[in-house]
């Protein structure tokens, strides 16, 4: 069932001098997955998916997101794919409804089209006293529940997030974990890294990279049977514990 | 071409939002062009004479007042004795000390010769040039008066005959040196305030995260660029206007030639110094890394602009080097058609030049923008 898996990844490698970032990393996510990336600090996570998402390019391997090819077509890819940064990528001094606006035009979208996504989601977030606020006044929670849903204003196929929920409060990543359900119930596919083990718990399936490798990919449930223990916090630690 | 209006239209927001940059695109650059053009002057005034006179004459006491009628000089004191003189020179205190020789009236009245010894402070060796030369125009002007005044006025065949050279002065007829500057120093408000802006715009994109965003997104290269560029171009121009206006207005800056063929040759002039900028940009990890290249470059265009020192009279290799730098040739421009009324053929070369410039700098902007590493 090739065709509905919409991240091939085969012996993906990225070194940068004589430091390999990334050991031949294979997997695959299928159609509407939430796919968790989990990895300690360092582990190459990032590298990973930046080579993914086409702003780095892979050393050798192969790898096809949304049908194309990292290494030919990385440009289509964009098209197809959206992110949210570790880092906060919105422009905290525009408002609200400038990012909605400016977002959905470099993606392509109509006039039309945009107004009625930002009127959407006003209503979904309820952001109807904060949409003509300066991004940078609001505070953490509400900047990445809005980060990810411009992230998704062009209807991608695939959503990566990297961190999403890095220094958030437990309501809004309770709040932030039901958006991505429903973005994943509407198909979309949901390429996630996360610290918060909790998190790891919620994927349909998780990898866990630990120094530049994927140690272990299943589901979670799978995963706690396979490495006999009770939460996936413990399947990190004893894996990050065997390479001590 | 939507996607760039949408750039376009953030940039914009973006800039005006910045409280720090409205002052920079509108104070600064009037602050800018009232101090320089009326600072940056290369009349040698106030200099501060001082005398030894040995004779103590009519004639010598005349030959001070001469001095002291001069706009440029301002007569201090007089030593008595060299010692005292060279002393106060050592200190900084007089510029010029003008020392006349006992019997000199004597001297002059018997038809011999006398010498003057003139010390001037020549650490500023094109200031002490000038200032010589003011010294001789004076000393020449009241040798051919004493001498009419000495001689027997019932002699008309002795009166003394002089060559004289008549300067007539062209395109700045009052040797006014704001006319000079002017233009010149509005073509570096305008040069260094886009560059600064162009160059700090990506890397600060960079820095607070925002460009990797923009990376991830099918944006190309030249939209991009383009949607960067064209705000700055905007704020040039606007700069421009402001400046041309200060010129006629406060300056009262003769405008001879077409202002749409400055506006016309600053629309590609400005493409030069924004690729330029963008391509700084693009190199550098940091706002304060980008500030101290773009400041590196500045200061050299300024420098070898030819508008504080002429071109001609720089070395050989030096004057290849201005063939570089874009300041020299807004500033050749500006002076060309402002001051001679040149039209559009006499700037062709110049126009020409500047063209493959913007051409190469663009070229390495886009081309320095990596949207994959």
């Amino acid at each position: 069932m090739t065709d509905t898996n919409v991240i091939q990844v085969e012996n993906l490698t990225k070194k940068f001098g004589d430091f390999v970032a990334v050991n031949a990393i294979t997997f695959e996510v299928k159609k509407g997955e939430i796919f968790g990336f989990l990895g300690a600090n360092g582990a190459g996570k990032t590298t990973a998916m930046k080579m993914l998402i086409g702003i780095s390019k892979p050393t050798s391997g192969n790898a096809k997101v949304a049908g194309f090819d990292v290494f030919t077509n990385s440009e289509d890819i964009k098209k197809n794919i959206g992110y949210m940064s570790q880092k906060f990528a919105l422009y905290d001094d525009l408002t609200v409804k400038e990012n909605i606006t400016f977002f959905g035009g470099i993606y392509g979208l109509s006039r039309k089209k945009i107004e009625e996504k930002r009127q959407l989601l006003v209503e979904e977030l309820g952001l109807q006293n904060i949409v003509n606020e300066l991004v940078g006044s609001l505070p953490l929670g509400w900047k990445q529940k809005i980060s990810f849903s411009v992230a998704l204003l062009h209807e991608p196929k695939i959503v990566f997030l990297d961190e999403p929920t890095g220094g958030v409060d437990p309501i809004t990543r309770r709040q932030f974990w039901e958006m991505i359900y429903k973005a994943s119930n509407n198909g979309t596919t949901v390429f996630v890294t996360t610290h918060y083990m909790d998190e790891a718990e919620y994927c349909d399936r998780v990898s866990i990279m630990v120094e530049g490798r994927i140690e272990a990919l299943d589901t979670p449930k799978k995963l706690k049977e396979q490495f006999k223990v009770n939460s996936m916090n413990d399947v990190f630690l004893k894996l990050a514990r065997n390479i001590e | 071409m939507n996607t760039i209006l949408y750039i376009i239209q953030k940039e914009f927001k973006q800039i005006f939002r910045n409280k720090g940059m409205l002052p920079i695109i509108s104070i600064l650059p009037l602050l800018q062009l009232l101090i320089l053009s009326n600072a940056a002057t290369f009349e040698i005034k106030n200099i501060t004479f001082s005398y030894i006179d040995k004779d103590q004459t009519t004639l010598s006491r005349a030959l001070i007042e001469k001095f002291d009628a001069s706009t440029y000089f301002h007569v201090i004191t007089d030593f008595p004795s060299i010692k005292e003189a060279n002393a106060a020179m050592a200190k900084g205190e007089v510029d010029v000390i003008l020392e006349i020789p006992r019997y000199f009236e004597r001297d002059l009245s018997n038809q011999q010769d006398t010498d003057l010894s003139v010390t001037i402070n020549a650490i500023d060796g094109a200031a002490a040039g000038v200032q010589n030369s003011y010294i001789n125009q004076i000393v020449k002007d009241f040798d051919k008066k004493a001498k009419i005044l000495m001689l027997p006025p019932s002699d008309p065949l002795n009166k003394p005959k002089n060559i004289e050279s008549i300067p007539s002065s062209w395109f700045n007829i009052t040797l006014d040196y704001k006319t000079f500057m002017v233009p010149g120093i509005l073509v570096l408000l305008v040069s260094m305030i886009t560059l600064f802006l162009s160059g700090m715009n990506i890397v600060r994109e960079k820095e607070i995260g925002t460009l990797e965003q923009m990376n991830v997104t099918p944006i190309k290269k030249h939209q991009f660029i383009i949607g960067k560029l064209f705000p700055f171009w905007v704020i040039g121009f606007v700069l421009l206007t402001i400046g041309l206006i200060i010129a006629k207005v406060v300056f009262n800056t003769p405008m001879i030639g077409s202002l749409w063929l400055i506006y016309f040759y600053t629309a590609i002039y400005l493409l030069v110094i924004l690729g330029m900028g963008l391509y700084i940009s693009n190199f550098t990890d940091t706002q304060q890394q980008a500030m101290f290249i773009a400041w590196f470059f500045i200061v050299i265009f300024i420098l070898m602009s030819g508008l504080f020192t002429p071109i001609e009279s720089m070395p050989y290799w030096a004057q290849i080097l201005t063939e570089f730098n874009p300041i020299k040739y807004f500033v050749e421009i500006m002076r060309m058609v402002m001051l001679k009324g040149s039209g559009f053929v006499d700037i062709i070369p110049l126009l020409v030049k500047t063209i493959v410039y913007a051409i190469i700098m663009n070229g390495l902007a886009v081309w320095s923008y990596k949207k994959t590493n």
